[in-house]
């Protein structure tokens, strides 16, 4: 059958997931329906990021004592400038490539975000990220509701999720986000080819969609069956994205080409979610060259560099915003396996052509005297100061073109840093 | 398939990966507690599923070079998908998935801290095949339905945990506080239940839990392997004071020589599992494992579970048979209650749907898709159940993987039928229904799986028609979501 742009408006998306062919015009709807069609990239390191690796107080005298084999030595930083109240900060050696992209001002680095009594579970950590609620990790995710506030009709593609797992953050009342971590293997199979085929994937779709809310749980499955039946189409023209630059070859690099290609192909998706993990670095750290950080650095920095050049490229790095968190950052003082256990506050970054860049917040001082008001946990962690729900705040309002208020439930504006 | 009896299709869906042929056999004629004794105590059932690898009436293993479940991961989870398959003790093979998610473990990381061969062996070693201890899949066997408190500890001095969480660079100098952490958060009683200064305190614990390397002739000789190894010299040996009590006495660990030292996380483990909050906990997740996620657990279950689990002596064989008794599990309303995971949904489909000449190891990028890698589950929390199992992408993979059965089964699908069955869509659409068990199709479900049998041409039963519909309802019905929920 084939659906008309106004049957399409009519039914919404019932009637469109009777066809087989994703309409072009769907993706014109979904960019007519923003303010801009801006893209939010949240980037996720997963496992707690070791801020202090990140970005180096290289000029603090305990970070070096506090920190003997795993500190970042002061001739090996990336030096990036000083923060407000005048201390030094330098990249890790491997983050190059944010560095590159730091020196043309489209870099925002938001020192020591977090919350107050920060935990130290990464579940519960993450699911505070996700509501934007320290007091509620069960609640529906701060994408999720963005993405539910979108006016009708509902595009099951406004949100990307290219990692396997299932995030609170994406989670909405009204909108699922789908998990695609390779275009490729997002078509459908049958033992039967031809009209059998067809035959059997009509019956397949209209079984999917008749289940009503009598029956929530089923018609829970259901709506993901009809939502890979509505999308295989647009996520297909993104297999064999030709990109403008060479990506590394890793999952994270891969993840943020499918990104770049989607956007190309413009399948219409408003928030992508890419994550890397194995940041939960208790052992084996190393410090500038060697060790596990330095690997999971130039997995971040080569791979935000790469698809930062693609999207300059394709014209497109106007329009995307990356917004980079971890669910927590790590002590301040190494462990014996040369390693980092769970601490409080992290490093948030963004990244795109509307970023104004720069250092944003004021590093801790690491001096363990349990009276120094910059640190937690009896000098042990290092202690928030700016709010995260802020920065959110901040995403939603200048760049997403909403009220922050409505989606995160209150006014976190203030003390937002001004990074776009 | 199904037996006629919708309560033992219930039991066998739930405490086991589905029915084929044999396994009623097995259970013909017996009292529903018969059968709830059949699964629980499943020592009487011979435990010879692996001997039957390889041999032709049973699914097939693909092999590349030799077959090297021991040191091969992609074999290990070959073995394993082979047993949900094929195990005539699926009890067994059901609760050590189940502890598997429970503690995490997750192969990438022990293979890169200790290699492929002596990883994989951590992670699947088969006692007795090859030298050094069981892999954690074995103990997890061996302590599938024992006391909770014993199994406990053998993970806690697993070389698979040991390398996981970091416990070999946990020292008296340097306390390493990840293992103290997760397994008060994770393993035992959950948040809520301490504070940070009890990590603390856990971490200085467990010092000296360390391994012993025992290396072959190259990291890649099988016969290399590492073992437990209490390190006295590293143990802290002072008081660890916590906020609870250790054995129902005082909050401290008293100091103790080195030598004596590694009672210290024997009292520590053995209070957390007494605890009824880890009693409660357990209760919470085996609810939602046998009984529904559809649901909260009921608080009467949680508290009877919690009974039973400490009269028992943390036995966890008289926890399950309460629970496959309880009305709450043979409550007709929690059949179809749960939310099947992708392990689950693949063994059934194998089993329900037929196997000649179907090897497992087609399943494993599938399930991979589907989001359950068997050996590594996302995080030392375990995979994310339920509904968050349904992503887009990974109910594409199940229908998807419901296709590549149906297409490998085609020829014994369309055979399946008698020929009074292939007369007549409708008795198709039957007999299919009484081999796959999906939940119930409403009536314009059904007519809708009728409509794609007529589809295409007038109904005639010829073979040629069937090699084409038979697979294609298979395929409609195993890739539907009502065959989503067990």
């Amino acid at each position: 059958m084939n659906v008309t742009r106004r049957d399409f408006i009519r039914d919404g998306v019932a009637a469109f997931t009777l066809s087989f062919a994703a309409p072009a015009f769907l993706a014109d709807i979904a960019r007519a329906q923003g303010v801009l069609s801006r893209n939010l990239v949240v980037i996720y390191l997963a496992g707690g990021n070791d801020a202090l690796n990140t970005l180096v107080p290289y000029t603090d005298p305990f970070y070096y004592s506090r920190r003997p084999a795993i500190a970042v030595p002061a001739g090996q930083v990336l030096q990036i400038g000083s923060d407000a109240s005048g201390k030094a900060l330098g990249l890790h050696p491997r983050l190059a490539g944010l560095q590159t992209i730091f020196n043309q001002g489209r870099l925002a680095i938001v020192q020591r975000a977090g919350y107050a009594n920060s935990s130290r579970s990464h579940f519960q950590g993450t699911d505070i990220w996700g509501t934007a609620d320290p007091n509620n990790t069960a609640g529906l995710g701060w994408l999720g509701r963005y993405l539910d506030s979108i006016p009708p009709p509902m595009d099951p593609l406004s949100g990307w999720n290219t990692s396997g797992a299932t995030y609170r953050a994406l989670t909405g009342l009204t909108v699922s986000v789908p998990s695609i971590t390779d275009p490729a293997n997002y078509s459908f199979a049958s033992p039967n080819t031809g009209a059998e085929a067809i035959n059997e994937r009509n019956s397949a779709i209209r079984i999917a969609s008749s289940a009503g809310p009598d029956r929530p749980h089923l018609a829970f499955v259901n709506t993901s069956a009809m939502e890979a039946f509505a999308t295989l189409d647009r996520v297909g023209s993104v297999v064999g994205y030709q990109s403008s630059v060479t990506y590394p070859n890793n999952g994270f690099a891969a993840a943020l080409k499918t990104v770049a290609g989607s956007m190309v192909k413009g399948v219409g998706t408003r928030v992508y979610w890419v994550q890397t993990g194995g940041f939960d670095t208790h052992s084996g750290q190393g410090n500038a060259g060697g060790g596990g950080y330095a690997t999971l650095m130039s997995t971040l920095g080569d791979g935000v560099l790469a698809f930062y050049n693609d999207l300059q490229n394709q014209g497109l790095l106007g329009s995307t915003l990356m917004v980079q968190f971890s669910e927590f950052g790590r002590r301040i003082s190494e462990n014996g396996s040369q390693g980092t256990d769970h601490g409080a506050a992290s490093v948030m970054m963004a990244i795109g052509g509307g970023v104004r860049g720069g250092l944003y917040g004021t590093a801790a001082s690491l001096d363990p005297n349990p009276s120094n008001p910059t640190l937690e946990n009896a000098g042990s962690d290092v202690s928030y100061e700016t709010d995260f729900r802020s920065v959110y705040a901040k995403v939603l309002d200048g760049w997403l073109g909403t009220d922050s208020s409505a989606i995160l439930g209150g006014n976190f504006r203030a003390g937002a840093p001004a990074i776009i | 398939m199904r037996s006629g009896d919708a309560l033992l299709d219930h039991l066998f869906r739930r405490a086991g990966f589905g029915a084929n042929a044999a396994d009623l056999q097995a259970v013909a004629g017996m009292s529903y507690p018969a059968a709830v004794d059949y699964f629980v105590d499943f020592e009487k059932q011979p435990d010879d599923v692996d001997s039957k690898i390889g041999s032709p009436d049973y699914v097939s293993i693909t092999t590349r070079g030799q077959f090297s479940p021991n040191t091969n991961i992609e074999d290990a989870r070959q073995r394993w998908l082979f047993r949900m398959v094929h195990t005539r003790r699926p009890l067994q093979e059901k609760m050590a998935l189940f502890w598997h998610n429970h503690f995490g473990i997750g192969y990438s990381k022990v293979a890169g801290a200790v290699g492929a061969v002596v990883g994989t062996k951590m992670m699947a070693n088969k006692a007795g095949d090859l030298a050094g201890p069981q892999g954690h899949s074995g103990l997890l066997r061996q302590y599938a339905l024992g006391k909770f408190r014993d199994l406990l500890i053998e993970v806690a001095k697993d070389p698979a945990m040991i390398v996981f969480l970091d416990g070999r660079t946990n020292t008296k100098a340097k306390p390493q506080e990840n293992f103290g952490r997760e397994v008060m958060e994770l393993f035992t009683w959950g948040l809520g239940h301490y504070v940070e200064s009890d990590v603390y305190a856990a971490a200085r614990v467990f010092t000296g839990w360390n391994l012993r390397n025992v290396p072959g002739a190259n990291a890649n000789d099988p016969a290399s392997y590492q073992e437990f190894l209490y390190n006295g010299a590293q143990h802290d040996t002072t008081a660890k004071t916590f906020t609870f009590p250790i054995n129902g006495g005082a909050n401290t660990i008293p100091a103790r020589t080195a030598a004596a030292g590694m009672q210290d996380g024997i009292d520590f483990l053995t209070s957390l599992a007494n605890h009824p909050e880890t009693g409660r906990r357990l209760a919470r997740k085996l609810w939602n494992y046998f009984v529904s996620d559809l649901e909260v657990p009921d608080p009467a279950f949680v508290e009877g579970v919690t009974n039973v689990y400490i009269q028992g002596d943390t036995d966890m064989r008289a926890v399950l048979r309460y629970i496959l008794r309880s009305v709450w599990f043979t409550n007709t309303g929690n059949f179809n209650a749960r939310y099947a995971w992708p392990a689950e949904f693949v063994a059934r489909t194998i089993k329900e749907m037929g196997w000649t000449g179907f090897s497992v190891d087609t399943a494993r990028t599938p399930l991979t898709n589907m989001g359950q890698t068997l050996f590594e589950p996302p995080n030392v929390a375990g995979w994310q159940l339920g509904r968050a199992w349904f992503g887009t992408g990974a109910m594409l993979a199940r229908m998807n993987f419901a296709a590549s059965v149906a297409s490998n089964q085609k020829f014994n699908l369309a055979r399946s039928f008698s020929a009074t069955d292939r007369a007549q869509p409708d008795r198709v659409l039957n007999a299919m229904l009484q081999r796959l068990t999906p939940s119930a199709f409403s009536t314009s479900e059904s007519n809708e799986l009728i409509a794609y049998l007529n589809a295409g041409g007038p109904w005639t039963g010829s073979d040629t028609q069937m090699n084409a519909k038979a697979p294609g309802l298979a395929r409609l019905v195993a890739g539907s979501g009502q065959y989503q929920f067990v």
